[in-house]
């Protein structure tokens, strides 16, 4: 008796705040949603379409896992070779190039390593490491902690050798690990969205950026539904044409903080 | 670098504005934690006044467990209800990951045990003194419950307590189970992490300010009742 009231209990508070009927679970990189993009974009592409878009924001490496288990309809992530890995598994039914923006390397204004004006960034880290300044690793399996394992794969540094002493893996999101990062004087790789965004930066200035290597490209795909019958793949695949189309990579284009644009919308035409 | 006063003042400023978003956020950390609180207690007291009244074989290990329990994870079970919830979990076909069901059922099972454990112990103590009354009258066994867990409302009200204050502070559970969406499942907690991670922590501090003055209104306002009713139970 109490297990049915306690259903019944669950079922009440549960109904009136389900997901609307046309809408959609977007599985996405933390820096598309704590730039404020999403705030910014999502209600114009609601406008234009009526479909609702719920945002998860996790890193990189758990947002693929989670459309994998079906838990989203569509992906926007930014570690190009796990999206491509993501359809060829038939997870999801296509991959497009988004937008980008490039990654960069911040650290405290006292530049302990002297790696300030730097831009390569194989030899910035080399010099980090052989300074034996502290280096903040995202150390979580993101789109950014990926990029930043090949960067130092390309370096003849192991830094797993100096984990826990001067390389610091702190295995949370972006944010946390700009703060642990700055709170114990480390240097951090950080998308730039982020880090213009980002509001505890204290004396923290961006040290090396612009090296090609930097390059951070976002994809969008829609998870299939042959494999995921659960999802909504008309509005998943509605959202994923509205921002490659031209009105989309407008309004992506728009968007700037603190008069900067973070984003650079570059979807095939 | 950490300014306090700011942040007592972004505090103010957030509950005088009457900010529809807050207001949001603040709703439905109530309607999830006290509907999980409720959830718990309905399980809990009637196990754990169960065991109090109960002897059997292996009792002591039932108790360590219980005991043990109340220092579960949050974000075990999280990991646990999601891992069950997922569309690629038995529970699946329910839908219900990534809503405020999902969110009850995380907080419900981890603060279950907090219930149980510590009404165990309230009815424990009080059955012992009433154990011969109880038997002189021939009572049946659910009937002793009902007795106690009546006797002991008062003190049950401080456990419900506790089981809210877990709850309403944990972010590990809601955070995974929850996803923490805007306009859907974001609660004080999860905003509370959110502002931290974009770097906002006088708005993270004083949504940390209001969530505690939420736990002294609610804490207020048992106080309140309880006093009412054993005023008008002496009247």
């Amino acid at each position: 008796m109490t297990r049915l009231r306690l259903a019944a209990l669950l079922c009440a508070t549960a109904l009136p705040m389900a997901a609307s009927a046309d809408s959609i679970l977007v599985q996405s990189t933390t820096s598309t949603a704590n730039s404020g993009l999403y705030t910014y974009l999502l209600p114009i592409f609601t406008e234009a379409t009526g479909i609702e878009v719920n945002v998860v924001a996790v890193g990189t490496g758990q947002a693929i896992r989670n459309a994998r288990n079906c838990d989203g309809d569509v992906l926007l992530v930014h570690a190009k070779p796990a999206e491509e890995q993501f359809v060829a598994d038939g997870r999801g039914t296509s991959r497009t190039d988004l937008m980008y923006n490039d990654f960069v390397i911040v650290g405290p204004a006292d530049d302990p390593a002297g790696v300030a004006g730097l831009e390569d960034v194989q030899p910035a880290l080399e010099k980090i490491a052989g300074a034996g300044a502290l280096f903040a690793s995202r150390g979580d399996d993101s789109g950014t902690h990926k990029k930043e394992v090949s960067l130092w794969a390309g370096t003849s540094v192991d830094p797993s050798t100096g984990s826990g002493d001067w390389y610091r893996e702190t295995g949370s999101g972006m944010g946390a690990t700009l703060n642990a990062g700055i709170g114990m004087g480390a240097y951090v790789m950080t998308d730039r969205a982020t880090w213009i965004s980002f509001k505890n930066k204290q004396d923290y200035q961006i040290v090396v950026q612009g090296d090609a290597d930097l390059f951070n490209q976002y994809g969008v795909i829609p998870v299939s539904p042959e494999v995921c019958p659960s999802v909504n793949a008309d509005a998943a695949q509605a959202f994923a044409e509205w921002l490659t189309s031209a009105a989309g990579q407008e309004a992506i284009g728009a968007y700037m903080v603190d008069g900067q644009q973070l984003f650079f919308p570059n979807a095939p035409e | 670098m950490l300014d306090m006063g700011e942040a007592f003042g972004v505090a103010v400023a957030l509950v005088l504005s009457g900010d529809g978003d807050l207001m949001e956020i603040v709703a439905l950390s109530l309607r999830v934690s006290l509907t999980a609180t409720i959830a718990a207690c309905a399980i809990g007291l009637p196990v754990g006044a169960l065991v109090a009244t109960s002897r059997f074989r292996g009792r002591g290990a039932v108790l360590v467990v219980m005991n043990a329990l109340m220092g579960l994870p949050p974000v075990v079970v999280g990991l646990i209800v999601y891992l069950h919830l997922s569309r690629a979990g038995p529970l699946g076909f329910l839908g219900l990951l990534y809503t405020p069901a999902a969110m009850i059922i995380a907080q419900t099972i981890l603060i279950a045990p907090i219930t149980a454990a510590l009404s165990r112990q309230v009815i424990e103590d009080m059955h012992a003194e009433y154990a011969d009354h109880f038997r002189s009258l021939c009572l049946s066994t659910r009937q002793t419950v009902q007795a106690l867990l009546w006797d002991a409302r008062y003190a049950l009200l401080t456990v419900a307590l506790a089981g809210f204050g877990r709850a309403v502070a944990e972010v590990g559970a809601v955070m995974i189970v929850g996803g923490n969406i805007d306009h859907l499942t974001r609660v004080m907690t999860t905003a509370i992490a959110l502002e931290t991670s974009k770097g906002d922590l006088p708005l993270a501090l004083g949504l940390g300010i209001v969530l505690m003055i939420l736990a002294l209104g609610v804490n207020a306002l048992v106080h309140s009742l309880r006093l009412t009713a054993v005023r008008q139970a002496y009247a």
